[in-house]
């Protein structure tokens, strides 16, 4: 861009050290979920990730996109997540074998994949500059008035699909519940009760 | 701000849950892995979509509106995800990924009398555990 | 309605009542009956209208074409003379007959609807061949009486005979069929055109280039169907079908259509001398094995095949010596009496409770039981063995006359020595038909011993047709042979003094030289006792009748014959009788000529086949099974290692894009 030279790396802005830690303790949190021992732990910890990457949008002016992963992120995948967790008698405290003996090729796998990614993305964006100034890019009106005018077909494509998860949800559940063995007393409402209430809140958006 | 910085995060993010994809072994947290590398393809939309609407002409918010799209979807994949989790935990009483594996070489030959002691044992570890 | 419409309707009507008498047989189970008689009837009366329309005249022709086939046309046509008129009236009548029998003799048969429908399809299949006039449709015709006679023969199919003797007949008849067909190709090639009349303008003006190989190849597919030497070995063992069936075959329809194919072409026989050599020894050889062996079965129904085997000899002897007249004249007065027999005999067996002429000789008054069997079967018998003036006299006359007149050269149609041979085999056959016929009539109502078992009154539907038939029996051929020449080609059918005299003085000799053995023998039946009755005498006649055959070999010791002392025939063949009673131990060679070749190379295959390909298959299969040992290893069914190894290659693939776009 026409503003490559006059922003260096060296002289970073407000609002690039802002983003760096918040980038920094977002990172740190989601290492700690893939990695912690602690079920229950790494679901808070992923609450910490997905709540920094939310500060992230609103550094990068996308408020209404901000907002919306804290309600439906934070809000209620976690819960969900949560109670998937209680419901499958996930322990709580330390278990020895949370990560399964794939480790090492996944750690391989992951560190060779992170290494290329950003090699790239560096090599690539090196340059590229973000004009932050102005008008905020994401504020509620913009994204309303694209969503509203560009986007209606594939937003009502998307009810569909809900939809279908929603039932898709329910059949799992009944399914379970046709064949229950006593055991598994009192699963079947979970998914069902959570699908149902985050489509809910998917259509009120 | 440097369009590096948001990207390299993402690509951080998504490595971070490619890992705890391939070396978790609660399904749940698999789960929770998915999400993490479904994030960081939203922070890379939205980063660009940012970027574009200032740099280019006409823009139609795509990367936003892809981005609302991909949390939507992330949120349906969850719901149906613990679903199908939780009806394999019901069946075979544990939710850990390898320990489902039907489908490995050799396994039809011993499926009706190795099934049950599977189970069991994974009952009882659970029982041990909760 | 012309000629044409009523001709084509005529193997029309069965077909449709076939049809429908399949799709309706078990839903509306009352309509068989009618379904069954009624077609068959109705296509009777067509039939004699047609010969009243045809009259012997010129002949009637049609044809349709219904699509260009590229080469040689094959088309729907018609051709009617006096031969065709004449058969059809012949084959009507006796299917009718047949069907209104069958609905007394099977009358608790469960299958009895899918019988009487293929007796219908029979029907209509030699209708079909005996008006066509395209060889290709008449081929059409020629092969639905084979798979009719495979079904209709196995009817009892509980039984092993019969479904063993189904499979032979199928065989058999196919094993003609090959040579038949490619015969049937090579004279359209020669001729340019399947119709019957453009073949026979071809063979007149010498158009024909392979007449003698043509003729052979026919000659093949005529032996399997009319069941002449060395193919004739199905038609005694297809006695284990129903006796209206074996009616049915003998009489009128399978066994008629290969005779009467000849007849049809026969200028193409005759532009080969060697072929009507040929066709004469194989009459020859027919007729005498055949009246040897049914001198020697026990079974009423072999006996009556082996004799239908021998008259079809007398026919294609006639045709040996050019004379398709007398050919065609025997044709239709055998195809009534041979009826009449089998319809009798079947009505004998149901009375008797058994199909061996030794059980019956040891009944005393089974006559009086079936007196209506006994009179008309009489009449039959004298026929048969041509006693004037039954009719059977009149056409085996006619055939002798004709031989008689080849041999002394008094023709150029065909070779004097074919005319020897079928004159001297057709004398001796005469003695031995007379012999035989004699045995049985004896044998079966002239028995002593035990009370006959009495089950009552036979059927009314079974003992009419009898009569129907003894009627063409005794007097068809006293009336006809005047006017026959009228519709056929016009040679004289009279009998000539000196074949009159021989031919019923040879029989007059076996006859009573019959009669002489069997007072000889007849006194030691009562020292022997034999015999054995169907389990269920109150049953209708094909459950009796399937019981008999069924039992003749555990009780007797063989399908065949049984040791009787008390036999004439033993008696009369003496060494013979052993060879004679199993057909000249034809089947016999043949298993060691065709049926073990054939298991030893199938045996060698499948050694070549398991020990010698399946070694290199293995072989070849061994690398694939390490590679495949190898990678089963990777197959832990582990979902997060399958996943990483995707992920390590799409990484890989990745920086390998990467570098290759940057230049690197």
């Amino acid at each position: 861009m026409l503003a490559a030279d006059t922003h260096g790396f060296l002289s970073p802005t407000g609002v690039e050290i802002a983003f760096f830690l918040v980038g920094l303790v977002t990172f740190g949190a989601a290492l700690v979920t893939v990695t912690t021992r602690q079920l229950v732990h790494a679901a808070l910890w992923l609450v910490v990730t997905l709540g920094g990457l939310a500060v992230e949008y609103l550094l990068l002016t996308a408020e209404f996109i901000a907002w919306v992963q804290v309600l439906i992120y934070v809000g209620s995948v976690v819960v969900l997540l949560l109670f998937g967790l209680m419901l499958t008698r996930a322990p709580i405290g330390r278990s020895p074998d949370a990560d399964s003996g794939n480790r090492w090729a996944a750690l391989t796998v992951a560190v060779i994949a992170a290494a290329a990614l950003i090699w790239v993305v560096v090599d690539a964006f090196r340059t590229t500059w973000i004009d932050l100034d102005g008008a905020p890019a994401g504020s509620t009106e913009v994204t309303g008035k694209a969503l509203f005018q560009n986007w209606v077909l594939p937003f009502e494509a998307l009810s569909v699909l809900l939809l279908a998860a929603l039932v898709g949800a329910i059949v799992l559940s009944r399914k379970a519940k046709a064949d229950a063995t006593p055991a598994a007393d009192g699963g079947a409402a979970g998914p069902d009760g959570g699908g149902a209430a985050k489509a809910d809140k998917e259509g009120a958006r | 701000m440097h369009l590096a910085y948001p990207a390299v995060l993402s690509a951080l993010l998504f490595c971070t849950g490619l890992y705890g994809v391939l070396a978790r072994r609660n399904a749940i947290l698999v789960l929770m892995s998915v999400e993490l590398m479904l994030n960081a393809v939203n922070l890379n939309l939205v980063a660009f979509d940012v970027w574009l609407s200032r740099a280019a002409e006409e823009t139609l918010h795509s990367g936003q509106a892809l981005t609302l799209f991909t949390i939507a979807i992330a949120a349906a994949e969850i719901g149906i995800g613990l679903a199908i989790v939780l009806s394999v935990y019901r069946n075979r009483g544990t939710s850990d990924i390898d320990k489902l594996r039907d489908t490995a070489e050799g396994h039809e030959s011993d499926t009706p009398d190795s099934e049950a002691p599977v189970d069991e044992k994974a009952d009882e570890k659970a029982e041990a555990t909760a | 309605m012309t000629t044409t419409t009523l001709a084509v309707l005529v193997p029309l009507l069965p077909f449709l009542g076939a049809a429908a008498g399949l799709l309706l047989g078990r839903t509306a189970p009352g309509y068989v009956r009618p379904l069954a008689v009624l077609p068959t009837l109705t296509s009777l009366v067509l039939a004699v209208l047609v010969a009243v329309d045809q009259g012997g005249d010129q002949a009637v022709n049609a044809a349709t074409e219904l699509t260009p086939t590229g080469s040689v046309p094959i088309e729907l046509a018609l051709h009617i003379d006096g031969f065709a008129a004449l058969v059809a009236v012949l084959v009507g009548l006796v299917a009718s007959c047949v069907q209104i029998y069958s609905t007394g003799y099977l009358r608790d048969d469960p299958r009895y609807p899918s019988y009487a429908a293929l007796v219908s399809l029979f029907t209509s299949a030699m209708l079909l061949v005996v008006y066509s006039g395209d060889l290709i449709v008449l081929l059409v015709g020629w092969e639905i009486m084979g798979i009719c006679s495979y079904f209709l023969v196995g009817h009892y199919w509980e039984t092993p005979e019969a479904r063993a003797a189904s499979l032979k007949a199928f065989l058999v008849t196919k094993l003609g069929d090959v040579p038949f067909l490619i015969g049937l190709f090579a004279l359209a090639t020669d001729a340019g055109s399947f119709r019957i009349t453009k073949i026979l303008g071809t063979v007149a003006s010498g158009g024909l280039d392979h007449p003698t190989l043509i003729a052979l190849l026919l000659l093949a597919g005529v032996a399997g169907k009319s069941a002449q030497f060395p193919l004739h070995t199905w038609l005694p063992d297809a006695m284990a079908g129903p006796t209206p069936v074996s009616a049915l075959i003998h009489a009128a329809t399978m066994v008629a259509a290969g005779v009467y194919f000849v007849a049809r072409l026969l200028p193409v026989f005759e532009a080969s001398q060697a072929a009507m050599v040929v066709l004469a020894a194989m009459a020859a050889v027919t007729m005498i094995g055949s009246g040897l062996a049914a001198l020697a079965q026990d079974d009423i129904k072999r006996v009556l095949a082996y004799s239908t085997i021998g008259q079809l000899g007398y026919m294609t002897g006639a045709l040996a010596v050019g004379d398709r007249g007398a050919a065609v004249f025997h044709l239709l007065s055998h195809g009534a009496f041979k009826a009449l027999l089998f319809l009798a005999a079947g009505v004998i067996i149901h009375a008797a409770g058994t199909n061996s002429l030794a059980g019956m000789s040891r009944m005393r008054n089974l006559r009086d039981r079936v007196p209506d069997a006994y009179w008309t079967m009489s009449v039959a018998l004298l026929a048969l063995a041509a006693i004037p003036p039954f009719s059977g006299f009149f056409s085996k006359e006619s055939v002798l006359g004709a031989a008689e007149h080849v041999s002394t050269g008094h023709t150029e149609h065909a070779p004097g020595a074919a005319g020897w041979i079928v004159l001297v085999a057709a004398l001796l056959t005469a003695l031995l038909t007379a012999a035989y016929a004699t045995r049985l009539w004896l044998l079966a109502f002239r028995g002593h011993g035990i009370e006959a078992p009495d089950h009552g009154r036979q059927p009314l539907t079974m003992t009419v047709v009898l009569w129907v038939l003894a009627v063409p029996s005794l007097a068809f051929g006293g009336f006809a042979y005047g006017t026959l020449p009228d519709w056929f080609d016009g040679r004289d059918l009279a009998p000539t003094l000196t074949t009159s005299v021989l031919g019923t003085g040879v029989a007059l000799v076996g006859g009573i030289v019959t009669y002489a053995a069997w007072r000889h023998t007849t006194a030691l039946a009562v020292r022997v006792p034999l015999g054995a009755v169907a389990a269920h005498p109150e049953g209708d006649a094909g459950l009796v009748e399937a019981e008999a055959i069924a039992s003749h070999a555990p009780a007797y010791g063989d399908v065949a014959s049984a040791p009787d002392p008390a036999d004439p025939g033993r008696l009369l063949l003496g060494p013979l009788h052993r060879h004679a009673a199993v057909g000249f131990h034809l089947d016999a060679v043949y298993g060691a000529l065709f049926v073990r070749p054939v298991q030893a190379g199938a045996s060698l295959v499948r050694f070549l086949d398991r020990e010698v390909v399946d070694t290199y298959v293995r072989g070849a299969g061994a690398l694939p099974r390490w590679l495949g040992i190898a990678v089963r290893r990777a197959q832990t069914g582990n979902v997060q290692t399958y996943v990483s190894a995707l992920l390590a290659g799409t990484v890989v693939l990745a920086v390998a894009a990467v570098l290759v776009a940057t230049g690197a």
